[in-house]
């Protein structure tokens, strides 16, 4: 429900609307910054040709187009592929963060620092170093490996925090970075007992976009599909879950059913987008937040335009890693670590003294 | 009947905490449980609420067991209080309010205007309308406990389990908040049952239609409040001496100590 205040200066109690207004200008606002995402680079690039090729290849602009086979190969063999993905990837990490956030009641949890990333990065670079082949047409072993590696890892960080006597929000964190530390030291064993040639596999450790390429956006979406599906289904009922859970089970939830599937969920989002970007941190910790300080904690509200700040944040903070140190390129999780780790510290300090905790 | 208990006992680890009980409770009637602390009340409730499970004996709701009830079916069935929950801060008090729909919505369905009229309703029962922007972070304790009474009555259920509903409230919100029961449960026009776990012997002698003492896990009274609030009982199970005197305006037992 909404509030506002009418003639006679009484509160109103307005039914919930679901912000489909919202949800459009952010949909204008991603697609402005995918636009942007593609004209800007090393080699910049008129918004009207980004435009026209657009329209070209949507069968929407029938013309000869005249430019040049560079511009083309540029545009859409390389950029567009790229901020696709990372538009997918921001957009599945800013779900996932927010459904964890609700899940684990711990404004602090982000697919990355609770150790979910480390652990579907691990199980990637497994299927990556095995030498079996992983991708099959448009379906890849990776994104399945990612899943398997996050969810351990996610379960084992949730026993150790509802094990553990301390309740309090940082148990959650803590296990995370264990988790996570563990998880990256095996990767760093299996990848020096293996192959000397690992630069594919260490930039995309690194985490980013740079070998992006279409197929990998159309092999991750049908498992985005799929867990966000779930989530947005369950959305008013994980508002349920934001009291104790004895609490929402007499208000009717099947809390343990909705755990499983929200933790299923959320970690096969979390799997697809780390499957071929690698670990990308604080964008599921951001996304979230400022949507809750603009428009509060209604899930329904939150899960959609979580999404649309991530991938919106995503895909900007990818065009600043590939272009504020031309002509290097930094890895984009360098980007959102500079961005996040401030932001971390503000929502600590905020949630410091707070009743909400991980128990 | 509305519910039935027949036998049921708990433990905690080697402690049992209910012990056999076994109680029928009626369309119509306000009932109280009192007794000393750690006597078993809360933990009747969460019985009853299905927040645990009994070690033995059986629990029937409207004649079905109360065990192979979905947490839905016994929602919409059964309201609950709890005492002193955490609760998020975050969460505005309509938003909270509307939390007791939930038993009536499907999976993806939305609440209605029927429902959120519902929850405006039982806001304005309980005299929160003027919190309709604020969060519950932001709220005192009576406010708290209406709150949360509104939410158990946006729910509709027949059934209301209300555990220690005035503690930690001072003197005039402790009346305000028991009239309040009384008012709702006198609303569901007999079909509703009340049971609220409660300290104040006083105040539960004044707007129950009946009494259930308990000791020790078992109950040892059960009554109205002038057949179980006797010296004798008082004395035996409280192990201090009072003094009983029949209350000016209500005729109901009152305890002096």
């Amino acid at each position: 429900m909404k509030s506002t205040t009418n003639t006679n200066g009484q509160d109103l109690v307005l039914p919930y609307k679901y912000p489909w207004n919202k949800i459009t200008i952010g949909i204008i606002i991603i697609f402005i910054c995918a636009v942007i995402g593609v004209a800007v680079g090393s080699v910049y690039i008129p918004v009207t040709s980004v435009f026209l090729i657009l329209f070209s290849k949507l069968n929407l602009f029938n013309g000869s187009i005249e430019l040049t086979p560079a511009w083309h190969t540029i545009i859409w063999n390389i950029r567009f592929p790229r901020v696709v993905l990372a538009l997918l990837v921001g957009a599945s990490l800013g779900i996932s963060g927010a459904t964890y956030q609700g899940l684990f009641k711990n404004p602090l949890a982000d697919p990355y620092l609770i150790g979910v990333a480390s652990g579907a990065s691990l199980g990637a670079t497994i299927v990556f170093l095995s030498g079996i082949p992983f991708t099959y047409g448009y379906f890849s072993l990776l994104p399945i490996a990612s899943f398997c590696g996050g969810i351990v890892a996610v379960f084992i960080a949730y026993l150790i925090s509802i094990k553990s006597s301390n309740t309090h929000l940082s148990t959650l964190l803590l296990a995370g970075l264990a988790i996570g530390a563990f998880a990256t030291a095996i990767t760093g064993i299996l990848m020096l007992r293996s192959d000397p040639d690992l630069r594919p596999l260490l930039s995309w450790l690194m985490g980013g976009f740079i070998r992006a390429q279409w197929s990998h956006s159309i092999l991750i979406m049908p498992y985005m599909i799929i867990g966000v599906s779930f989530i947005l289904g369950y959305s008013r009922i994980l508002n349920t879950m934001q009291l104790e859970e004895y609490y929402a089970e007499s208000l009717g939830v099947n809390t343990e059913k909705t755990k499983r599937i929200l933790i299923v969920s959320a970690t096969l989002v979390t799997a697809a987008a780390v499957s071929f970007s690698g670990l990308i941190g604080f964008v599921g910790l951001i996304a979230p937040h400022i949507i809750r300080l603009l428009w509060g904690t209604d899930y329904r509200t939150l899960l959609p335009l979580s999404g649309i700040v991530g991938a919106a944040f995503l895909i900007l903070a990818d065009l600043t890693a590939r272009t504020i140190v031309n002509p290097i390129e930094l890895p984009v999780g360098i980007i959102t670590a500079l961005v996040g780790s401030p932001f971390f510290v503000y929502v600590l300090l905020k949630t410091k003294g707070s009743t909400v905790d991980g128990s | 009947m509305v519910l039935d208990l027949q036998n049921i006992s708990f433990k905690y680890g080697n402690v049992n905490a209910i012990q056999e009980i076994t109680a029928h409770f009626n369309p119509g009637e306000l009932v109280s449980l009192v007794g000393p602390n750690g006597a078993g009340k809360t933990t009747l409730l969460k019985l009853i609420s299905g927040t645990l499970k009994p070690s033995s004996g059986k629990i029937y709701i409207y004649d079905q067991l109360s065990h192979n009830l979905t947490n839905k079916k016994r929602a919409v069935w059964i309201s609950m209080v709890p005492q002193n929950p955490k609760l998020p801060d975050e969460i505005s008090i309509p938003d909270f309010v509307m939390l007791g729909r939930n038993p009536h919505l499907g999976l993806l369905q939305w609440e209605s205007k029927k429902d959120f009229d519902i929850a405006r309703k039982s806001m304005s029962l309980t005299e929160i309308d003027y919190l309709s922007k604020r969060k519950l972070g932001e709220i005192s304790g009576g406010e708290r406990q209406r709150t949360m009474l509104a939410l158990a009555i946006t729910q509709e259920s027949p059934i209301m389990l209300l555990d220690e509903p005035t503690s930690n409230l001072d003197i005039s919100h402790q009346i305000k908040v028991i009239k309040l029961i009384r008012k709702i449960h006198e609303q569901k026009s007999g079909f509703g049952v009340t049971i609220l776990a409660i300290h104040d012997l006083n105040i539960a002698a004044q707007f129950s239609d009946r009494i259930l003492l308990f000791s020790k896990g078992s109950i040892a009274a059960d009554g109205t409040p002038e057949e179980v609030l006797t010296k004798n009982n008082i004395e035996s199970i409280y192990g201090s001496e009072v003094t009983i005197i029949t209350h000016p305006e209500h005729g109901t037992p009152v305890i002096i100590s």
